[in-house]
C-alpha cells in the first residue's frame, strides 16, 4: 500500500471504519430502491441519510485524522449554508437549486484532486496520476458548467444559445489536450505546469460546452452535469482507494445518464447527441406560417363558459407555469371543476420545465395528488376524448409541427395530442415564439381559444367568473 | 495504486453501475425531480475525501482545501438530504372519500 492511500495501515481499528463505509454503501443502494414507489421514498431517503452518517462517523474515526479544527470549520460553514438551501429554496427554484448543487460537488472534488496531487506527487502511480487527473477535470467541467447552468436559469446570463464558428472544434481540441496531457503526466508526474494546464483546461471547457446551451434543452444539460458530478466522485474512490466514493459515484453518474437519455428521448434526439453535447444550436424560428391562421382570443370569461360546460378537463403545464407561480391558482380551478361534477386530471410532458419531474414537484407543492399526474403514454390517447384542455405555459411539448412538419426543429419529437381535444385554452404571456423559436400551429387551430396574460392571475379570473355563475 | 488493486475498484464500479442502472431504471417520471436531489445527497459522499485532506495535518494549504472541500460537500449532504426530504413529504394521494 502507497503512503497516501487513504487507509494505509490496516488494523482492527481501521476495519472497524471501513466496514461502516461498506454498509453505508448498501443502505444508499438501499435507499434508492426506496424511491421507485412515492410510498416507500421517505423511507429510501432515511436509510440513506444512516448511511451518510456512517461514512461521515467512520471517517472522523479514523486514525489519519489527527486535527479537527478545519474539519469542524468547514462542517459549520456547510450546514449555516446547507440548511437554508434545503428548507426554504422554494419549489420553483428547484432547477437553479440543483445546478447550485452539481456545482459545490465539483468543487469539492475538484480541491481534494488538487491536494492529493500536490501532496503526493513525487510518490504517484500512473494510475493514480490518471485517477486525479480524470477527478480533477471532470470537477472542474462541473464545477464551472454547473455555474453557467446556474446563471442562465436565475436569468444573470443570457439564456439563449450563445454560439460561434467552430465551437465544436474548439471543445474536442480542449477535450483532447486535457486527455493528451493526462497520459504525458501518467509519466512525469512531477511535472507541476502539466496539471495546472489540466486544471484550466476543464474550467474553461466546463464555461464552453454550457454556454451554447438555450432554456428548453437545460433538462438535459442538469442531467449530464449531475452524471460529470457522479463520476468525478467516483474517480476520487479510485484516486484514494475508497470504494464507498466509487459506489456513490456510479450511483450518482449512471442515475445522471439515465435522465438524460430519457430526456433526450423525450425531445427525439440521439444518443451521441446527448455525449457530446451538441444541442442548443437550433435553427431558429421559421416565419413561413407565421399569419397562416387567425388566433382566437378570449377573455377569462369566455374561458369560464367553455369550462361550465365540460365534463372532462386535461391540465397540461409548462414552463410557464412555474415562471408564473401558478401551481396553486391551477389547483384552485381544478377543485372548483370537481365540485361542479368535471373529471380533471394533469398531462406531464417528460421534458415540461427545466428539469425532469419538474412539474411533478411544483403540483406536488400545490397539494396535487399524484394519482392525477397523468404521464404521456398513459394519457394521451384521452385527448379526442376529452371536452377541454387547458395549457397552462406549456408550447413546444404541444406544438402539432413536432408530428406533421418534417421540416421542424422538433419534427419527431413526442408530443402531447392536445390539438385533439375538443376545445383547447391556452395561457400564454404573449405571442412570443417557445424556447425552440418555433411557431405554434396549436394557437391558430380553430378549437383554440387564446388567453393572454400572467397565468397565475388569468386562473384566478376564470375561477372567479365560473363563481359567479354558479 | 498498482495494477491490480486498479483492477478491483473497476469492479467495484462496474457491479454498483449495474445495480444502480437496475434500481433506477425503476424509479417513476414522478419521482424524477426527488431523485436528482437525493443522488445530490449522496454525492455529498465526496465529504468522506475531504474529511481526510481537512484533518490528516499534512500542511496548511492542504488542510485550507480540505477545509473548503469539507465546506462544500456538506452544504451537499445537509441540503440535499432535507430538500429531498420536504419535496417528498409533499407528494400525497387523494384522500378517496367517494369509492
Amino acid at each position: 500500500m502507497n503512503g497516501h492511500d487513504l487507509f494505509a495501515g490496516i488494523d482492527l481499528w481501521q476495519n472497524g471504519c471501513l466496514f461502516a463505509l461498506l454498509i453505508a454503501s448498501v443502505l444508499f443502494l438501499l435507499g434508492l430502491r426506496g424511491l421507485s414507489h412515492s410510498e416507500t421514498a421517505r423511507r429510501g431517503l432515511n436509510l440513506a441519510a444512516l448511511g451518510m452518517l456512517l461514512a461521515v462517523v467512520g471517517t472522523l474515526l479514523n486514525k489519519r485524522i489527527v486535527t479537527y479544527e478545519w474539519i469542524v470549520g468547514g462542517l459549520v460553514v456547510g450546514t449555516v449554508i446547507g440548511v437554508p438551501m434545503g428548507r426554504w429554496v422554494p419549489m420553483a427554484r428547484m432547477p437553479e437549486r440543483i445546478a447550485l448543487s452539481h456545482a459545490f460537488g465539483g468543487l469539492a472534488v475538484a480541491l481534494v484532486g488538487v491536494a492529493e496531487y500536490f501532496n503526493h506527487r513525487l510518490e504517484l502511480s500512473p494510475f493514480d496520476v490518471w485517477a486525479i487527473g480524470f477527478e480533477v477535470l471532470l470537477g472542474n467541467i462541473t464545477f464551472t458548467g454547473s455555474l453557467m447552468a446556474f446563471g442562465k436559469l436565475m436569468g444573470i446570463l443570457p439564456g439563449r444559445p450563445q454560439t460561434f464558428p467552430g465551437q465544436n472544434a474548439v471543445n474536442l481540441v480542449l477535450l483532447a489536450v486535457a486527455l493528451a496531457l493526462l497520459v504525458i503526466l501518467g509519466a512525469r508526474p512531477d511535472q507541476q505546469v502539466l496539471f495546472q494546464t489540466i486544471l484550466a483546461d476543464g474550467l474553461l471547457l466546463g464555461v464552453l460546452l454550457v454556454v451554447r446551451i438555450g432554456g428548453a434543452d437545460m433538462p438535459v444539460v442538469i442531467c449530464l452535469l449531475n452524471s460529470y458530478a457522479g463520476l468525478a466522485a467516483a474517480a476520487t474512490g479510485f484516486a484514494l482507494n475508497v470504494p464507498v466514493l466509487i459506489v456513490c459515484g456510479a450511483l450518482d453518474g449512471g442515475s445522471g445518464l439515465i435522465l438524460a437519455l430519457r430526456m433526450s428521448k423525450a425531445m427525439n434526439r440521439s444518443f451521441r447527441n446527448v455525449v457530446f453535447g451538441a444541442f442548443g444550436a437550433r435553427v431558429q424560428g421559421q416565419p413561413t406560417d407565421k399569419d397562416s391562421g387567425m388566433i382566437r382570443e378570449g377573455t377569462p370569461e369566455d374561458a369560464a363558459e367553455l369550462l361550465k360546460l365540460a365534463d372532462s378537463v386535461i391540465v397540461v403545464p409548462g414552463y410557464g407555469m412555474a415562471v408564473a407561480q401558478a401551481q396553486h391558482a391551477v389547483r384552485d380551478l381544478a377543485e372548483l371543476l370537481e365540485k361542479t361534477g368535471a373529471v380533471v386530471r394533469y398531462a406531464i410532458h417528460p421534458v415540461a420545465g427545466r428539469m425532469p419531474g419538474h412539474m411533478n414537484v411544483l403540483l406536488a407543492e400545490a397539494n396535487v395528488p399524484y394519482d392525477q399526474l397523468y404521464e404521456l403514454d398513459l394519457i394521451n390517447d384521452d385527448f379526442q376524448r376529452t371536452d377541454v384542455t387547458i395549457v397552462v405555459g406549456a408550447n413546444d411539448v404541444v406544438n402539432p409541427a413536432a408530428k406533421d412538419t418534417p421540416g421542424s426543429p422538433i419534427y419527431g419529437m413526442p408530443i402531447l395530442n392536445v390539438d385533439q381535444s375538443r376545445a383547447v385554452i391556452v395561457l400564454k404571456r404573449s405571442m412570443n415564439p417557445g424556447f425552440a423559436g418555433v411557431e405554434n400551429e396549436l394557437f391558430v387551430r380553430p378549437n383554440t381559444m387564446m388567453v393572454f396574460g400572467d397565468a397565475r392571475k388569468t386562473l384566478a379570473q376564470i375561477a372567479a367568473a365560473l363563481k359567479n355563475e354558479t | 495504486m498498482e495494477c491490480q488493486n486498479f483492477l478491483i475498484l473497476l469492479y467495484i464500479f462496474a457491479l454498483a453501475a449495474f445495480a444502480g442502472y437496475h434500481v433506477i431504471s425503476k424509479v417513476p417520471q414522478l419521482l424524477h425531480t426527488p431523485l436528482m436531489a437525493f443522488t445530490n445527497a449522496i454525492s455529498g459522499i465526496s465529504l468522506v475525501a475531504s474529511l481526510i485532506i481537512a484533518g490528516e495535518g499534512r500542511n496548511t494549504a492542504s488542510s485550507i482545501l480540505g477545509a473548503v472541500a469539507v465546506a462544500a460537500a456538506s452544504i451537499n449532504v445537509v441540503g440535499g438530504f432535507l430538500i429531498t426530504d420536504r419535496m417528498l413529504r409533499m407528494f400525497k394521494k387523494k384522500e378517496k372519500t367517494e369509492a
